[in-house]
């Protein structure tokens, strides 16, 4: 029965690594990103060119946006998988919307049922506590339904794309695309959002410990609201972006971005149990997603392959992120 | 005294010889002939000679949580047919062993005997098999299935079972009830029938009368002390000592994490264990004695800064009612659960009394989220720096998260008025800052100073300190006295819970002393010393002598019971 | 008595609500017959087998987001398994797609234990896998279903002396669902495995000091989660005839269910009647607001309304249940 003592030897190279990684986590994702470049290249020469960067960047980036609201949410431990429909009733809405009113008008329309999903999501979570998976998940069964009612109001009237959209989704300029024009503020916003603001602060906070902010005097509720909201804006002008770049309205537009937006956010160092990440890593995460993808299908690796690739990269980083965690 | 007897007959009969006891026992017994204490060193080749085999013997116990060690060097023996208590101050260990003996945790080293034989004991249900069967405080009823299924989930064979809670005096007892729809007590007397039924050879106690009625904690005593005329032992852990003073044979005392002393229960051993618990403190007294007097400040007439009159809690504080001032720091001292943590739970703003009032300088407040608690000027800090950090964040964001707390303060953060309020009550609490980017990298000690500074940095009014120095360097722990002291002086009010009593006249002014959820005394600072403070917390009175007082009060009390 | 019916007023409440909506269907719609009611169970037949996946993981105190994802696959699985194959093949395919569904449950319930990631977490990622798998087994709806499967689900019981207008009221599926159901539950309820769930789903630390082993448990928990799951699968492939790689609407649904047929989503509670009388009462909301003549789109709002605040209704009922 003599149990013998297990000294905890300390692995002085293992654990600097750790901390390393832990302090400066971006150096490893850009170094996974050049390496997968590095791949890519290998096994079709001349691929990597300034087009294909272009291309690459252009479908990054409404992937690295729906990240985005992934990234605010996991940082307060919650997710929202409402964006992928918030997003394509964006788009719906725009494209059907255009057709009799101005573009500002019908971009205005299109983002109220983002504003209003949101807020459904913010008070299910923040008042009534649901857990965020069920409760995105449960709005956005609602939005499909909508969003399907909808349609069939305004199919006679047809839909149009605007211009603008379009240029700003498609366009390039002196090879640089256009989409930058918006994603740069955005993630010039977000990312000074969530370092620089007091509400930054609170989410890090929440997901870090929501007792400890609790006792601080902050009331976890108008925190949640204010973020799904805001997540549901932005899943919205996503979807904004995303139909100048398809130009093809559909009912399941954004749908098939959802999982990669999560995985895109969980590989960027954001922990899905919280308090730790940032909008950085996720906009590498998308990057990374964007040139892997390009990768499987020059594999031609079909869409399951996909799926089930993705669904273990979420396992994987999580289960190897709560070691860490736990070992410290 | 009918009841009386047969113990005392019992204990003459069996005459325990040589109790294995590590160091200090030896050595304490010579300082106080009074008590009755057969423990020896023993010298020479450590063999021990025994003339009754014990029916557990755990020896060299030891567990650690990383650097921390919860338990050193723990020995327990337990001779058949006993009722042995377990005793020790909080944090001495008692709680790991027991998890060690009934296979919650697996300890790092030692070894556990059950009837001479080697026991793995790796789960509840191998503790089980190997003849140990616990009772805690807290039911282990599974509280949606009716009393048959858990029955049928530990094995237990339901006709003994009746026969117990017969015994146990719950005659009406519908076996279809589910657990969760039987009042607490009976399912606190349930579950020890439940492990009485299968025939332990070990019974564990863990603090299960603590939370009895009278009447019932009686029936169970009694039941307990004639399992131990089968031949079976039975381990108690209990705070009072009234109760182990009538029912058990031996103690044995853990302090830090090791077996000090196994002493025998006889008339005015109480004083005996509370030393032993306590450990050579004696002259430590007299300094700490001098600090208070240098320190204490006097207490401000008019107003005081926090009144709680007749706060309760639902069953766990019953009746509390206190003053505050401004520039006091009063101490609460409790055992561990006698409603402590209600009481500063409902001062922060976490749990709503169930009735009575608080007010802050005068005006009755009701909390409804700790926010509220905030703006009125009162900050929780708990003991449990888990509780109160975001562990992962910079000290300088958990020190600034109050400042964000409010919705009008969600917007840009203003970067240099910030720094210079965090700046200042880093240096104000001496806070190590080379491991700043992470707050979990922190010492413990530090980590407890960023809970404080994030107050002081908000500068509220009156702190709720609940056991900050718990498990700290003694360094910093000095570190604290001397900034709560300074806080008081600059017109701050302080309540302080403390598990390690000394720190009551270092710090305090005042000591409000809490047992079964009552304030059962106030001491002045000036005679707050440690056996005060044990006696008290204990719920002892404060003027008797203990060698005449308890027990014969505890005789006299059970001769006039029916 | 007083006791049963105090500790089953949950359900003896569903079932009186059940009713009630019934006799609002034959308000609405007074041919609403025999032939109806036939289809509504067929309609429910799948939801009632998610449901009672869910159910199971959910007294776990768990919580199965993959199950709809389950179900696809062994749908996708059985459908192209049959496809082409003789009606002799099937009797190899069923135990194969169960006993697929029963190592489903396990993986996920060894990933929950051995991780230790929470199990929302980890049945979202196994959501998406099973996903993809279901995908590459089947890229588009296809596959064939034997003929005796799916004449399993099609017309009524004859029962020798019962009047045929009676016996039209017992569609084959019912019958083929609370025998299934039954066949599992029955025996579950009464062992000590049983016992053990609702122990670990009720107070995990409880049964932890009772001597129940609750990492096996657990795994056990999500097993039969995953054998109810592949049940719910073949109904799919039973009734349409074919599988789909993309899972139906059968995951919010279940949660609803559980919720609404009284199992706290905290877990230790409840059992399976509640919420399989729970989905029939979502299925003829249903069917009601269809014979109101509603737009169909409409009322998948609506339904979806209905689900979120069951939901609601059930986080709020635990966040009061839980001390503060």
């Amino acid at each position: 029965m003599s149990v013998t003592a297990t000294t905890a030897e300390t692995q002085p190279f293992g654990r600097r690594a750790k901390r390393f990684m832990t302090d400066y986590p971006l150096v490893p994702l850009i170094v996974l990103l050049l390496l997968l470049v590095l791949v890519l290249n290998i096994m079709q020469p001349g691929i990597v060119n300034q087009r294909w960067i272009a291309n690459s960047v252009k479908f990054a980036i409404p992937l690295a946006l729906l990240a985005g609201c992934q990234t605010m949410t996991m940082l307060t431990g919650g997710i929202d998988l409402s964006v992928g429909t918030v997003a394509t009733m964006a788009a719906f809405f725009v494209a059907t919307q255009a057709v009799d009113n101005p573009t500002a008008v019908a971009i205005v329309i299109a983002l109220v049922p983002a504003l209003l999903i949101g807020f459904a999501n913010g008070i299910g979570v923040g008042v009534f506590r649901v857990h965020p998976l069920i409760m995105t998940l449960g709005t956005s069964l609602i939005g499909v339904g909508f969003l399907q009612v909808y349609q069939r109001t305004v199919i006679a009237s047809g839909a149009k794309v605007p211009d603008s959209l379009t240029w700003l989704g498609t366009g390039l300029t002196w090879g640089i695309p256009n989409a930058l024009l918006l994603f740069v503020p955005v993630a010039a916003f977000l990312i000074f959002m969530q370092r620089r603001t007091g509400f930054g602060r609170l989410l890090y906070a929440i997901g870090d410990n929501e007792r400890a902010t609790r006792l601080a005097g902050v009331k976890y509720w108008q925190v949640i609201l204010a973020l799904y909201m805001l997540s549901s804006v932005l899943a919205g002008i996503m979807g904004l972006l995303y139909i100048g770049l398809i130009r093809a309205p559909s009912l399941s537009l954004a749908e098939p971005l959802v999982l990669p937006s999560v995985a895109a956010a969980v590989i960027g160092g954001t922990s899905i149990f919280g308090g730790r990440g940032g909008y950085t890593g996720t906009i590498i995460g998308a990057l990374i997603l964007t040139v892997l993808t390009t990768l499987l299908t020059i594999l031609q690796m079909p869409e399951g392959a996909r799926r089930i690739l993705f669904g273990a990269i979420v396992l994987l980083v999580t289960a190897a992120y709560l070691r860490i965690i736990e070992e410290r | 005294m009918g009841v009386k007897a047969p113990t005392f007959s019992r204990r003459q009969r069996r005459h325990p010889t040589l109790n294995p006891s590590p160091q200090g026992g030896g050595k304490h017994a010579s300082l106080n002939p009074l008590a009755a204490v057969s423990a020896e060193v023993i010298a020479g080749l450590g063999t021990l000679i025994v003339t009754t085999a014990p029916l557990l013997e755990a020896t060299d116990v030891a567990k650690r949580y990383g650097a921390v060690a919860a338990l050193k060097n723990a020995s327990l023996s337990v001779l058949p047919g006993e009722v042995h208590a377990l005793m020790g101050a909080n944090g001495a260990g008692k709680s790991t062993l027991v998890k060690i003996l009934t296979g919650a945790i697996t300890a790092n080293s030692g070894r556990i005997l059950v009837r001479g034989k080697g026991h793995d004991i790796r789960s509840p249900a191998g503790a089980r098999k190997a003849g140990l069967v616990p009772v805690y405080q807290e039911p282990s009823l599974i509280p949606d299935l009716d009393i048959l299924s858990n029955l049928r989930l530990t094995e237990t064979p339901v006709e003994p079972f009746r026969e117990w809670v017969r015994e146990l005096g719950v005659p009406d007892l519908d076996l279809r009830e589910a657990a969760r729809d039987v009042p607490l007590a009976i399912q606190r007397v349930l579950d020890l029938a439940r492990a009485l039924a299968a025939e332990p050879d070990v019974l564990l106690l863990d603090e299960m009368t603590a939370a009895l009625p009278a009447n019932l904690a009686e029936r169970v005593l009694d039941v307990v002390r004639r399992q131990s005329r089968t031949g079976r032992s039975v381990i108690f852990i209990s705070h009072r000592f009234v109760e182990i003073a009538a029912l058990c044979d031996r103690a044995t005392v853990l302090r830090d994490g090791e077996t000090v002393g196994v002493v025998d229960i006889a008339p005015g051993v109480e004083e005996r264990i509370v030393e032993l618990m306590l450990g050579a403190k004696v002259e430590k007294r007299r300094v700490a004695q001098r600090v208070a007097d240098g320190a204490a400040a006097p207490v401000a007439p008019g107003t005081p800064r926090l009144a709680v009159r007749n706060l309760r809690v639902g069953t766990k504080l019953q009746d509390v009612s206190f003053d505050l001032s401004d520039g006091e720091v009063a101490g609460v001292v409790a055992l561990e659960g006698q409603g402590q943590d209600e009481l500063f739970a409902a001062l922060a703003g976490s749990i709503r009394p169930t009735s009575g009032t608080i007010e802050v300088d005068g005006r009755a407040v009701r909390f409804s989220h700790p926010a509220d608690a905030v703006e009125a000027g009162l900050a929780y800090v708990p003991g449990d720096r888990t509780e109160a950090l975001a562990m992962q964040q910079s000290v300088r964001e958990n020190i600034a998260l109050p400042f964000s707390a409010r919705f009008s303060n969600w917007g840009p953060i203003r970067r240099a008025r910030e720094d210079a309020v965090v700046a200042s009550a880093i240096e104000r609490l001496q806070i190590d800052t080379r491991a700043q980017r992470e707050v979990q990298r922190l010492s413990g000690g530090n980590q407890q100073k960023v809970t404080i500074a994030r107050w002081i940095a908000a500068d509220a009014r009156t702190l709720l300190c609940f056991d900050p120095t718990r498990g700290i360097d003694v360094r910093t722990k000095h570190q604290l006295y001397k900034l709560l002291r300074e806080l008081a002086d600059g017109g701050k009010s302080v309540l302080f819970y403390t598990s390690e009593l000394e720190e009551v006249q270092l710090v305090c002014d005042r000591a409000i002393v809490i047992f079964g959820g009552r304030v059962v005394d106030i001491l002045p600072a000036e005679i707050a010393d440690e056996p005060a403070l044990t006696r008290a917390a204990y719920g002892l009175p404060r003027h008797v002598q203990a060698n005449v007082g308890v027990l014969a009060g505890v005789a006299a009390d059970r001769s006039a019971a029916p | 008595m007083i006791r049963t019916l105090r500790q089953n007023g949950w359900v003896v409440g569903l079932i009186a609500l059940f009713v009630l909506l019934f006799i609002v269907t034959k308000l609405i719609q007074p041919n609403y017959g025999a032939g109806d009611f036939n289809s509504l169970v067929r309609a429910v037949l799948p939801y009632a087998f998610a449901v009672a996946a869910q159910t199971m993981v959910v007294i776990a105190g768990g919580i199965d987001l993959s199950v709809a994802a389950m179900m696809a696959l062994t749908s996708v699985t059985a459908a192209s398994m049959m496809d082409g194959a003789s009606e002799e093949y099937a009797l190899f395919v069923v135990p194969f797609v169960l006993g697929l569904g029963l190592v489903l449950g396990a993986v996920n319930g060894i990933l929950i234990v051995v991780t230790r990631v929470p199990d929302i977490v980890v049945t979202l990622a196994t959501l998406f896998m099973l996903q993809g798998v279901a995908l590459l087994v089947l890229g588009a709806p296809g596959g064939a279903a034997a003929e005796w499967l799916k004449a399993l689900v099609v017309g009524t019981v004859p029962i020798p002396g019962v009047p045929e207008s009676v016996a039209a009221w017992i569609p084959k599926s019912l019958v083929l669902l609370a025998v299934l159901l039954a066949v599992v539950w029955i025996p579950l309820r009464r062992s000590k495995l049983g016992l053990s769930i609702y122990a670990i789903g009720s107070n995990p630390l409880a049964a932890f000091r009772s001597g129940v082993p609750v990492a096996r448990t657990k795994i056990a928990a999500y097993a039969i989660g995953g054998l109810f799951a592949a049940m719910g699968g073949l109904s799919l492939t039973m009734s349409t005839g074919i599988g789909a790689p993309i899972p139906g609407p059968y995951l919010l649904a279940s949660v609803a269910a559980v919720v609404l047929g009284g199992v706290a989503l905290g877990g230790g509670k409840g059992g399976l009647l509640g919420p399989i009388i729970a989905v029939f009462i979502l299925r003829l909301v249903r069917t009601d607001l269809t014979l109101l003549a509603i737009d169909p789109n409409v009322t998948a709002i609506v339904e979806g309304v209905i689900l979120v605040a069951v939901v609601m209704f059930g986080a709020f009922i635990t966040m009061r249940s839980r001390p503060s």
